[in-house]
């Protein structure tokens, strides 16, 4: 196991190096999408043209806990990957370079993180308090009618991560 | 007649679901500490994250987990005890405050396929039963939905038997997987109806962590049932190397002689739960 100091947007040739299970410390912009921005995002698209923000961009599937007026966001863990399968390959069509979420992949997205040269970390489902303290800074970027879903532009320092699927075909949650 | 008032209530269940966001019991603590002494990577990182995130959200107060779920009160209430509203009203208020003055989430949406937030993770969910005596206790659950969502229930027949409830409870953890953010703690509720099987597999993730059946025949059941979901070695986070769930708690009722309802309720590492007594 490797650990690594990566800066997000990512490009390829950041993440070449990387092997399923190492340890990664990310700093930099990642947006926040979960169920509903997927679909709004996708829909989107479909009418028009993607997001620019998603070229290059990494995802983080969270609805952070806001705490109190004035204060940063206190509590910012992962939600299940899973549910947002159904959009994922149209998310890195857009340009999506890296996702972060919790739990497997269907074989589906597995194909198209391949495809598309992107890589999928997991951070530590239930470690909201730990994984908010990496976050520096945050700013609303789109649907704020969605109140704790609405997509969010991160500003974040060292967040632990762990590689889940790397550029190689390897796969955490795939051991024998 | 004792008269229990409503400011009261709300108090003490304010206090209670900052403590239970915020700061992991001690014996369960302890529990997590030895399964993290035992991983090894790459589960042995997400232990790792878990011991930080547990200080970290009590030396600052904030929650452990973001989020911060929806919550659930069993009431058991005296017969001699009176209250001046009705007692989800009362709850709910509680839930409102707490949560809009913390800055919690709100999770709630009213209507299931509208999907309009409720703003102030309202409603809870009340259950309430009575009980002799002049008091009023309630436990508290705050539970989140990555585990509430792999949780599931089936009616067996009865010629399924104990073997059949075990394959039940240990294919539904294994179809999570690393989704309710293991390592688990497994509910399970045997017996009953079908809708009051779920509701013992719920309740009997109050148990505490270290705790054994008070039955001998269930205990050594749920000391199977533990050994062969953690042979599936799905491990902390689902990344292997560790240990998958802590306990399997099992609460048995009586049940239709054609029937053999069977519930799992499974609940994170967090295991958000608390009790008051007024």
């Amino acid at each position: 196991m490797r650990v690594h100091s990566l800066h997000s947007p990512l490009l390829e040739a950041h993440l070449v190096e990387l092997r399923a299970g190492d340890r990664v410390f990310l700093s930099g912009t990642v947006l926040t999408a979960r169920d509903a921005a997927h679909k709004r995002l996708v829909d989107e698209a479909a009418a028009g043209i993607p997001r620019a923000e998603l070229i290059g961009a990494t995802i983080y599937y969270c609805g952070p806990c806001p705490g109190t007026f004035g204060r940063k966001i206190v509590s910012a863990g992962p939600t299940t990957s899973g549910r947002m399968d159904p959009y994922t390959p149209n998310l890195l069509c857009y340009g999506v370079r890296a996702l972060i979420g919790k739990g497997p992949r269907s074989a589906e997205v597995n194909h198209a993180l391949l495809r598309h040269r992107a890589v999928y970390f997991v951070a530590t489902g239930g470690a909201g308090a730990l994984l908010a303290e990496s976050i520096m800074a945050s700013r609303v970027l789109a649907y704020p009618e969605l109140g704790p879903e609405s997509m969010l532009e991160l500003q974040i320092r060292d967040m632990p991560l762990v590689v889940a699927t790397d550029l190689h075909g390897g796969n955490i949650f795939e051991r024998t | 007649m004792r008269t229990i008032e409503a400011d009261k209530i709300i108090a003490a269940v304010n206090d209670k679901l900052i403590e239970i966001n915020t700061t992991v019991p001690q014996d369960l603590r302890r529990a997590l500490a030895r399964l993290r002494v035992k991983a090894q990577w790459p589960g042995r990182l997400a232990m790792d994250d878990i011991m930080e995130n547990a200080e970290i959200a009590q030396l600052r107060s904030v929650p452990l987990c973001q989020d911060t779920g929806m919550v659930v009160f069993f009431v058991e209430l005296g017969i001699e005890a009176r209250l001046t509203e009705p007692i989800a009203d009362v709850l709910n208020r509680a839930v409102a405050e707490t949560y809009t003055v913390e800055g919690y989430r709100p999770s709630v949406v009213t209507d299931p396929l509208s999907r309009e937030n409720s703003r102030n993770n309202t409603p809870a969910v009340v259950h309430m039963e009575h009980v002799p005596g002049d008091g009023l206790e309630i436990d508290i659950l705050v539970k989140g939905f990555g585990s509430e969502n792999m949780s599931g229930i089936k009616m067996l027949r009865p010629a399924d038997g104990y073997e059949g409830v075990a394959s039940f409870v240990v294919d539904t953890v294994a179809a999570a997987g690393g989704n309710p953010c293991p390592p688990i703690i497994v509910g399970v509720g045997v017996g009953g109806t079908f809708e009051q099987a779920p509701l013992l597999a719920k309740r009997a993730l109050l148990r505490s962590i270290d705790s054994a059946n008070s039955d001998p025949v269930w205990a050594s059941r749920e000391a199977d049932m533990l050994e062969r979901i953690n042979a599936l070695d799905i491990g902390p986070a689902g990344l292997g190397g560790g240990q998958t769930a802590l306990a399997v708690h099992v609460i048995a009722a009586p049940t239709h002689i054609a029937g053999l309802p069977v519930a799992v309720n499974i609940s994170c590492h967090a295991s958000r739960h608390g009790r008051i007594m007024l």
